[in-house]
């Protein structure tokens, strides 16, 4: 794609002297242009890891998952041969943990997707069409959103019985359809911020179709806000299947929720047999660390000021003296003064009364 | 009021149109929510009171008013953003249709460009998309290379070239002047034949605003488009438009040329929105020709809405409200103090002690007497002359 | 050096900056926002600011007094004021408790958002007062609420608005709160960026004219910024006018009105169409005003100037006496070829301005 330079013309058609305009910096769209925070790049990376673990996992384990290796009523800790020792069981945790990751992402991610869909169609829609359809819509949100979830998932789980929910579609049906109320809640909010945009009004007063100003104009720009919202579901659906596996209403094979429902069966945490139960609780709680993470770098995205702030070392190297980070506390000081020849630091309120220092 | 008539017949005319925005939210509107139809209507915001105005083909015609008077709620009215109170809207002379697809006649017909050129294009899409809208709508070209060629020449009719330099930018690639031109091309792109120009330059560097006030002025030679151009700086109407309209608290006080209006502001609020303006050339001091802040738009005052600001204020003023009268050639202003009457209502007004004149048009002296029938008055006794004429000499009596 | 003279010549200097530069960001892919400004401002004098965006107008101002925010650095230059004791205070130098006593007692600040930097659920006598205990922490309540009664006079505003939030007053007597609270101390100089340009332009007037009532009765400095020259010829003593982060142009007001020197000023003149005589046409100056993360070789207006040489796009004019206490950037009045007429009108008298 060329980056042209336009040029105005006059009445008479000929170039206006010196109109070059070129305007600002040229070239990408802006949907590309994420940030490269170190909390975003984390995010993905330990995303990107799980997602691997999941999908690798089975073909690397060294065991199957249930399968019994001694004869000991008593947990094994960690050795050679058991990575992460065993189950009262005799079966490899480590093998277990391998394994439990695939259905763990898969039943979230078709939950958070489930969730996300109900709550653009019901959000934007509440939001831009308003009157009657607004009202309802948002009652039936507001309904699904002080629902307590919990009872609400025992008694769903309960009624779908054993085969029921060993179908990981239909648990991350179920578990979206607590879910999709929050998102869309805050959909509907941005919706009804962007109707009286100039750019809605321009697109009526050309004479566009409601259809076609919901889907072409107000969606792209809610994408940052979608993106957030699913990955703030999948979250949400994360914890809400271990819970449930935890307590015995999904199938717990073989899955983390489920280690660790077994885990507490046989009363792991009181005995101390902390590699059974330790390894399936952080792992996911680095999986939830991981989407937080990364819906932190899309709020920076959205939200230009958390970017100046955050970031720095891009620009720094090539310049004279250190470049310094610049933290969020030194917000509220006084502006920095950065001669030639070394670092001034900004007086901040600590250095009371003292002149500037240079630092070294 | 009425503009003055001028020959050939309007693009677009508003006849008497009213908006009133319901207020919301309010304690009372809950009580009334309560009482049902009963409670009669309640608080509404009187945005736009009928105002009536015609544009005509090959004519700028600019709205100026401050922040309040409802020129932006006018512009949405005549763009049938939104719907009218009460009044008509003509289009060609025929009622302006409603409903759905004749909406679409409509926006080919009558156009708009709005104030903030970083908020009127979509940041998602680019030049490219934007032009191709109107097109595809109306269906007035092809996809492929008839939709390029017409997207190129609405781009040159604004002077933005070459036009594949700019169809792929993305708004915030753009200054605001190229995105302004940007929203003027798509707003001409269907050869509308009438422009409602929102403060288009308010927003734009003051360096560039008369480019693009130039731009707007060529429209209208070169394509004989009518044009509102709706604007708080009335230095800039004066530059660019044939008429003005002034506008105070939702109403039309004055309307005539633009040079004259300017030179001789027949209306009051006119006369101190001059006063106010920034003049480099001004030699002496200003005097503010009345203060102030305008009034409330939920409870305006009776008869004249200007009267509580105003330095010539009669008794009339607040009585009724003041018709259009003549002050020049095509010149109006709705003003009592333009009314023939104008010494005898002066003499009408209530003096310091509140006394009004009787009907021969005798007040009261001070000690609150009026003549009788002879106009003949008390003297310091209290006596009257006889029919004879006479009085007791003071301190006898008759 | 001339450059460090005012445009008065005469008074007592009160606010200097000499050669002050601004970035945001550093390294490489830093944006010049200001570079080598000079500015002096006397005691009493009205020193206005124009520029239009990118000009650096408000960058200048934040940064000589601190204020600007990261990624905004000082990377040069000199601030001192001379509060009027003889001693200089560099502003630059100056630590955070220096500055936090000079802030508001010596140099206060209205910005054009002011009139949304008022708390919405704080009444205005509280904020009035908090300034007030902040700076003197002698005053009795009961005097601090006196004072803000008499604060509020001055500016016009009753007493029993001290009740109200600020969401009660309309925008105008937000702004002249503002004013009330930027002098309240009693500060020597007063920066106001754009104070009225959201106000209608009655209000703007009204405003204006109390403003300049309470100069002549307290005898502060006001350095005005704003795009609009239209009004600053009205308003100031002197004008200096900015492009793309450089001055380009200081002179009394009346004379940059009569006889600009610099050709940026001169369309920008031409950009304000007037309100009486003739209509003719007027074209402002084409093009826009640069990014500046690119700007122009040499001068950054040559683009767009049609009295540029060769050497305009090559080196960038300093700011040198043009006659008087003139100062303009512009190779044309410096030997590179001919001065245009357009630009060597001669200097009108000086004549004092009539105030009543």
């Amino acid at each position: 794609m060329a980056v042209g330079i336009g040029i105005e013309l006059d009445s008479g058609g000929a170039p206006v002297p010196g109109a070059v305009s070129p305007g600002t910096v040229p070239g990408r769209r802006r949907s590309l242009r994420l940030p490269r925070s170190p909390k975003m790049l984390a995010g993905l990376g330990l995303l990107a890891f799980f997602v691997l673990l999941a999908i690798i996992g089975p073909f690397v384990a060294p065991y199957s998952p249930d399968q019994i290796f001694a004869n000991s009523p008593v947990p094994l800790p960690p050795s050679a041969a058991h990575w992460l020792g065993t189950t009262n069981l005799q079966q490899d945790v480590f093998s277990q943990l391998l394994v439990g990751g695939g259905d763990m992402l898969l039943v979230s991610f078709l939950a958070g997707v489930i969730a996300t869909v109900l709550s653009v169609v019901v959000g934007v829609t509440a939001g831009y069409l308003g009157g009657w359809t607004d009202e309802l819509l948002s009652m039936l949100a507001n309904i699904f959103l002080v629902m307590p979830a919990l009872p609400l998932l025992v008694i769903l789980f309960g009624f779908l019985g054993k085969t029921g929910s060993n179908d990981l579609f239909l648990v991350g049906l179920i578990i979206s359809v607590t879910g999709w109320a929050w998102g869309a809640r805050v959909l509907r909010a941005q919706t009804l911020s962007m109707r009286n945009r100039d750019y809605i009004d321009s697109a009526r007063i050309i004479g566009e179709r409601q259809s076609r100003i919901i889907f072409r104009e107000i969606l792209p720009n809610l994408t940052p806000i979608v993106a957030s919202s699913f990955l703030f579901t999948v979250l949400y659906a994360v914890g809400t299947y271990t819970a449930m596996a935890f307590l015995g209403l999904v199938n717990p094979d073989w899955n983390w929720g489920g280690m660790l429902f077994y885990a507490q069966g046989a009363n792991a945490e009181l005995t101390g047999y902390w590699w059974w139960f330790i390894p399936p609780g952080l792992a996911v709680a680095l999986l939830g660390t991981a989407l937080v993470l990364l819906n932190f770098g899309i709020d920076e995205f959205i939200n230009p000021r958390l970017r100046a702030a955050g970031l720095t070392r891009r620009s720094g190297g090539g310049g004279r003296g250190r470049v310094r980070r610049v933290g969020r506390s030194q917000q509220f000081a006084l502006t920095p003064v950065i001669r030639a020849g070394g670092l001034r630091a900004p007086a901040t309120a600590a250095s009371f009364g003292s002149e500037s220092e240079v630092l070294p | 009021m009425t503009t003055p008539v001028l020959d050939a017949p309007p693009v677009l005319e508003a006849r008497g149109l009213t908006k009133h925005f319901a207020v919301h939210g309010t304690v009372a509107a809950g009580r009334r929510l309560l009482r049902g139809r009963a409670a009669g209507p309640g608080p509404v915001v009187h945005a736009v009171d009928d105002v009536s105005l015609r544009l005509m083909p090959a004519h700028v015609t600019a709205v100026v008013g401050e922040s309040g008077s409802g020129k932006s709620t006018l512009a949405r009215l005549l763009a049938r953003l939104i719907m009218p109170t009460a009044g008509d809207l003509l289009l060609g002379g025929e009622p302006a249709p409603a409903g759905q697809r004749r909406r679409i006649g409509y926006a080919k017909t009558v156009q708009m460009v709005l104030q903030d050129p970083f908020a009127s294009l979509n940041p998602v899409h680019d030049v490219h998309y934007h032009l191709s809208r109107p097109f595809m709508v109306h269906g007035l070209a092809k996809p492929g290379a008839d939709l390029d060629d017409k997207i190129a020449a609405a781009l040159e009719r604004v002077a933005l070239a070459p036009a594949d330099a700019f169809w792929h930018k993305y708004p915030h690639e753009l200054s605001g002047g190229q995105r302004q031109r940007v929203a003027i091309a798509r707003a001409i792109a269907v050869q509308p034949r009438v422009l409602i120009a929102d403060e288009p330059v308010s927003m734009l560097d003051v360096s560039i605003r008369l480019g693009l006030l130039n731009l707007l002025g060529d429209l209208r030679d070169r394509e004989h488009l009518a044009i509102l151009y709706i604007t708080h700086d009335i230095a800039s109407a004066r530059y660019l438009a044939d008429q003005i309209v002034v506008m105070y608290a939702g109403q039309v006080v004055e309307s005539g040329p633009a040079v004259q209006v300017t030179d001789s502001p027949a209306h009051p609020y006119t006369q101190l929105l001059l006063s106010a303006a920034p003049d480099p050339e001004r030699t002496t001091p200003v005097t503010l020709l009345g203060r102030g802040a305008p009034p409330s738009a939920v409870a305006p005052p009776s008869g004249c809405r200007f009267r509580t600001r105003c330095p010539h204020a009669m008794a009339i003023c607040a009585e009724q409200v003041p018709p259009a009268f003549p002050a020049g050639p095509a010149h109006v202003s709705s003003c009592w103090l333009l009314d023939a009457d104008v010494p005898r209502r002066r003499s009408a007004d209530p003096d310091a002690d509140g006394h009004r004149p009787d009907a021969d048009g005798h007040r009261p002296d001070a000690d609150g007497h009026r003549p009788d029938a002879d106009g003949h008055r008390p003297d310091a006794d209290g006596h009257r002359p006889d029919a004879d004429g006479d009085r007791p000499d003071l301190g006898e009596e008759k | 050096m001339s450059a460090a003279v005012s445009a008065t010549g005469q008074g007592e200097r009160l606010l200097e900056i000499r050669g002050l530069c601004v970035d945001y960001g550093q390294g490489p892919a830093a944006v010049h926002a200001v570079t080598d400004a000079d500015l002096v401002l006397d005691r009493g004098e009205v020193l206005g600011l124009a520029g239009e965006s990118g000009s650096g107008k408000s960058t200048l101002v934040m940064a000589a007094t601190r204020l600007l925010r990261p990624p905004g650095v000082i990377t040069g230059g000199e601030v001192r004021l001379y509060p009027g004791d003889g001693s200089a205070v560099d502003l630059l130098e100056a630590g955070y408790a220096a500055l936090r006593v000079l802030r508001w007692s010596q140099v206060s600040l209205v910005l054009q958002s002011a009139m949304n930097a008022l708390n919405p659920v704080m009444t205005i006598r509280t904020q009035l007062t908090d300034a007030l205990a902040a700076h003197l922490p002698h005053m009795s309540g009961k005097q601090r609420r006196a004072r803000a009664v008499e604060l509020l006079a001055m500016v016009g505003i009753s007493g029993d608005r001290l009740a109200s939030h600020p969401h009660e007053l309309s925008g105008g007597m937000r702004q002249r709160v503002m004013i009330a609270m930027a002098l309240a101390l009693q500060p020597q100089v007063v920066i106001m960026d754009e104070p009225t340009t959201a106000l209608d332009v009655v209000t703007q007037r009204e405003i204006l004219e109390e403003l300049k009532d309470l100069r002549d009765r307290f005898g502060f400095s006001i350095l005005f910024i704003t795009h609009d020259l239209s009004l600053l010829i009205e308003i100031a003593d002197s004008i200096a006018v900015m492009y793309a982060g450089r001055l380009v142009e200081r002179a009394p007001a009346n004379a940059l009105f009569r006889a600009p020197r610099h050709p940026y000023t001169l369309g920008l003149l031409g950009s304000f169409p007037p309100l009486h005589g003739p209509r003719v046409a007027m074209t402002g100056i084409p093009g826009s005003p640069p990014d500046l993360r690119m700007l122009p070789s040499g001068c950054a207006f040559h683009p767009r100037c049609r009295f540029a040489v060769d050497r305009c796009s090559v080196d960038a004019p300093p700011l040198d006496a043009a006659g008087g206490s003139r100062l303009a950037a512009c190779w044309r009045l410096h030997g590179d070829g001919p001065v245009p007429p357009e630009l060597a009108v001669p200097e009108p008298d000086l004549v004092t301005r009539s105030t009543p």
